[in-house]
């Protein structure tokens, strides 16, 4: 009687498929993680074990390292919307062509007086020039607590919820410094803000 | 093709020189790793690098009313927040305790202690916590204390006071070169 001969089957696969697939996967999680937009302030935010996740809309968020105020409005509409009430108020004419690159800056940090010239910068010339001195805040030229006032109205009157606050701090920046933004935003009945904390293990 | 016949000479003078077909099928096993390695590294970072937000609410200054309740001194613990990462911690009511000087990593269990005493003392009340940051702090060591709160689960909401320092917790945290 024959023996019944096993076939032995080669181990090698096909990959070709699962190749294509995992490279198509790869392009898409490239390309849907969103670019981080350059900090032109150099903050190291001290880390928490919280765990709520920063919305994405309708926020204003306040830099503050080594005595400088920097701000970010976030959203295209609201950051033009803000910029028309600013020129408004120090009445300074902003053409539409600054209306549009001002949409598409991250945080700011200048004097109203320079912004013109701030933003018919290229991204490289602002962090390198010293323009971005921060944003004045004493008492007699305040115009972080304006900045904040129109964003705030802008943002009720485009997306009809009020703005969150946040706070991204230097964890070296001292409390005082701190203090006195935290004083502006009272002035303004913001007394409910976030402070934004990098993720930390969980402590046990 | 031109390859040398190296086996023993003479003999088949008619074999036919054959081209050899190259194996036209790569290995992707190392691609594939790659490409997974990468996958995984992308879906990860997306979802980390969120920022967290940390919620903090302060007292209103405006409000005048006078419905201001007074905390119970015996239920209260207060932090004040020095300078070179170091606290000052007390129960009670101000100038009377002498506060403790501590650095930020024995915190939590004096926090925790204090929890469970005012617990067992009041039959399962919260303990009642004030932050006072004085001008020595860091911002990091106000976000680290009101971390700490979240991890020792103080659920009551903790006043954050940095406004009235009173001279005795002044002359305190000068004393122990905190201040």
């Amino acid at each position: 009687m024959p023996r019944a001969k096993v076939q032995r089957k080669s181990t090698a696969i096909d990959m070709t498929a699962m190749c294509d697939v995992s490279f198509l996967l790869l392009t898409f999680f490239i390309l849907t993680a969103t670019a981080r937009q350059p900090d032109p302030l150099d903050v190291t935010i001290p880390s928490s074990t919280y765990k709520l996740k920063v919305p994405d809309l309708d926020m204003g968020i306040l830099s503050i390292g080594k005595g400088k105020v920097f701000y970010e409005i976030v959203g295209k509409d609201i950051k033009m919307s803000t910029l028309d009430k600013m020129g408004e108020k120090y009445s300074i004419k902003f053409t539409p062509e600054e209306r549009e690159r001002f949409g598409v800056i991250g945080a700011f940090g200048v004097p109203v007086q320079n912004l013109k010239q701030f933003i018919m910068m290229s991204g490289d010339e602002r962090t390198k020039s010293g323009i971005a001195t921060g944003i004045p805040a004493d008492s007699t030229n305040n115009q972080l607590a304006e900045w904040i006032l129109q964003s705030r109205t802008s943002v009720a009157e485009l997306h009809a919820t009020s703005m969150r606050v946040s706070i991204k701090g230097d964890a070296q920046e001292e409390y005082p410094a701190v203090k006195k933004i935290v004083d502006i935003l009272q002035k303004q009945k913001i007394n409910k803000f976030s402070l934004i904390t990098s993720a930390e293990g969980d402590a046990k | 093709m031109a390859e040398l016949d190296t086996s023993s000479g003479g003999g088949k003078k008619g074999k036919k020189v054959r081209s050899k077909k190259a194996n036209t099928k790569v290995d992707l096993t190392a691609m594939v790793d790659l490409a997974f390695l990468l996958i995984t590294f992308f879906m990860l970072t997306t979802s980390l690098s969120k920022p967290i937000a940390m919620d903090i609410a302060k007292p209103d200054k405006d409000d005048k009313s006078t419905e201001k309740n007074e905390l119970r001194a015996s239920e209260t613990m207060t932090i004040l927040l020095g300078k070179n990462n170091k606290v000052a911690w007390y129960m009670g009511e101000a100038g009377k305790s002498t506060p403790n000087v501590e650095s930020f990593s024995d915190i939590r269990k004096s926090i925790l202690d204090n929890k469970k005493k005012v617990a067992e003392k009041t039959g399962g009340r919260q303990i009642i916590m004030v932050i006072k940051p004085t001008s020595g702090a860091t911002y990091k060591n106000f976000v680290d204390i009101m971390d700490e709160l979240a991890i020792t689960k103080i659920t009551t909401a903790p006043a954050i006071d940095d406004e009235n320092i009173t001279d005795a917790e002044k002359d305190f945290m000068k004393g122990a070169g905190i201040l």
